[in-house]
């Protein structure tokens, strides 16, 4: 590997009370690469973006982007260092007050201070990159099904064309060639911007088409990580449970058997 | 062994209560520090204004008139006990303007705005479009808080002046129309009496009211967790201690005011 990584995560640890959900993550994300982290519900995947994005506060640890420690260093240049950033959250969190497209063109208007008729504009090609057409752009996101939601927080993800995005799983709520054409949209976005993403998912299959790497995150720890074409042979009892989709193993659910 | 227990149960709420304190004066200054630092949002303040003051006006309108008409009766029926009918206007006129009026009005914005502003705010926290603001580069206090702040605390002021005018104006019908009072008289006696300060001290407690109203809203809403139960506590939260605060600061102005 040259260079440094985009993005370093070491030993980071998060509880709330006194339930520990992250505990020590190690993690590097190179430029330019697709990492996808796959896991168990409830292990701690979304609450690592939000250290990340400095929405939640890690207890301990480093997160370091383009080599810049962003708990050490001043409020104004951690702004700059987010302005990096673009994310998709899991539940869209699309403003309802506003109508898509402005959702859509937020970050350019408030974030970078363009013209909205300009911004529209922007905004209405995001839109139809991932498949809604402009009738869309003047409904409210409350009129909208849930996976037009998604799609429309993806376009206002990658708006403002950012140099890292989180995807937090892109594609569950959608139909499976709809999920398709977002994978793909993916794979094309890291590709012709050169942009560095990190996704979460449980679906395996978008997992294979995205990723250049895939890591596991179990019990608030990374277990194993390594290219995508490792992932059959990863060694690992875990992993094998987890993309072959068995109840029975190493990993126990939480339930009461009848 | 109980009496430890009763005691410990005191002294955690005491300590609760320290710990929202802080967290509330907390929440004030980064509120107050951001409103002096661009970027502004004309837009969202003056659409704050709207619904802060536009919107309040029916419900502080018929609350200080029907106060105002009540308030007639009672001195009447109260003064003439020592003949002093002709009392009626210059109270009604100091009572409305000094001390009803911008209590009255405070607390129907806190029951009105106070509470929607920290339903969409406790709404936006729960659905993740807080933090989706700030994954825009946009701070959320500028955002959210400021115009919020701003439009409470410049509206109420206004909403009072209405209200000050309607009250007596209601004070008025009824003295005329039915307690026998001559029109030119009672608008003699409200004038002569009523002095700039009168007007000048109740708009001054409108601006901290609506600060405080506005203030609570957005704190509750930021605040709140956990879905549709967690906005409704804000909700009720922000207007219970609205309430109280701008009941408890009305003793404290009054007195600052007027203990010389
Ligand atoms: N703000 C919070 N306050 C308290 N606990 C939280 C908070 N956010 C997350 N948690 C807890 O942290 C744990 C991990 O949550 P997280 O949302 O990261 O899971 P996840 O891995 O993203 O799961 P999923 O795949 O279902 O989205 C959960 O047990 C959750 O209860
Ligand atoms: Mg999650």
């Amino acid at each position: 590997m040259t260079g440094q990584a985009k993005i370093s995560l070491r030993n980071l640890t998060k509880s709330f009370g006194k339930k520990e959900v992250l505990r020590g993550i190690d993690l590097d994300l190179n430029d330019g690469e697709s990492l996808v982290v796959i896991g168990g519900s409830g292990t701690g995947k979304s609450v690592m973006l939000k250290c990340i994005l400095g929405l939640l506060s890690p207890d301990s640890g480093q997160i370091s982007v383009d080599g810049e420690d962003i708990r050490s260093v001043s409020a104004g240049n951690r702004e700059r260092i987010l302005r990096k950033f673009g994310m998709l959250f899991q539940g869209s969190a699309l403003f309802d007050s506003l109508k898509v497209w402005e959702n859509v063109a937020f970050g350019l208007v408030q974030g970078r201070g363009v013209r909205r008729s300009e911004a529209r504009i922007t905004a209405e090609q995001k839109l139809a990159q991932v498949g809604l057409g402009p009738d869309v752009a003047n409904l409210r996101p409350a009129e909208l099904s849930g996976g037009m939601q998604k799609r429309v927080a993806l376009a206002r993800a990658i708006a403002t064309d950012p140099e890292i995005i989180f995807f937090d799983e892109p594609t569950t709520g959608l139909d499976p060639i709809m999920a398709d054409v977002i994978n793909d949209l993916i794979v094309n976005t890291v590709k012709s911007m050169g942009a560095t993403t990190l996704s979460i998912t449980h679906d395996i299959a978008s997992a294979r088409k995205i990723a250049d790497r895939i890591a596991m995150i179990h019990d608030g720890r990374i277990i194993w990580s390594g290219p995508v074409s490792e992932i059959d042979d990863s060694g690992n009892a875990m992993v094998d449970q987890f993309i072959n989709g068995r109840a029975e193993g190493p990993i126990k659910m939480q339930v009461l058997r009848q | 062994m109980l009496a430890i227990n009763f005691l410990g149960g005191i002294g955690h709420v005491f300590l609760a209560f320290l710990q929202g304190a802080g967290r509330f004066a907390i929440f004030a200054a980064t509120a107050l520090s951001h409103t002096v630092r661009p970027p502004f949002f004309p837009r969202l303040m003056l659409r704050q204004m709207v619904s802060v003051g536009y919107f309040s006006l029916p419900v502080v309108g018929l609350t200080t008139l029907f106060t105002g008409m009540a308030l007639a009766l009672q001195i009447f029926e109260g003064s003439s006990r020592f003949n002093a009918e002709g009392s009626v206007a210059w109270i009604v006129a100091v009572g409305m303007t000094r001390e009803l009026a911008p209590v009255l009005a405070g607390l129907m914005v806190a029951g009105r705005v106070g509470a929607a502003m920290a339903a969409e705010i406790g709404t936006m926290r729960v659905t993740e479009q807080i933090d989706a603001l700030t994954t825009l580069s946009t701070n959320p206090f500028k955002y959210l808080v400021v115009p919020r702040l701003i439009a409470g605390t410049l509206m109420l002021p206004l909403l009072v002046l209405v209200g000050d005018v309607i009250s007596i104006f209601g004070a008025y019908m009824v003295s005329i129309n039915f307690l026998g009072f001559n029109p030119a008289t009672y608008i003699n006696n409200t004038w002569d009496i009523l002095e700039t300060i009168d007007i000048v001290t109740g708009l001054v407690k409108a601006g901290i009211f609506g600060f405080i109203v506005a203030l609570t809203g957005c704190f509750y809403g930021f605040r709140s967790r956990g879905g549709a139960q967690g906005v409704g506590a804000a909700t009720t939260g922000a207007v219970v201690t609205g309430s109280i605060l701008i009941l408890s600061s009305n003793l404290l102005i009054t007195q600052l005011f007027f203990s010389t």
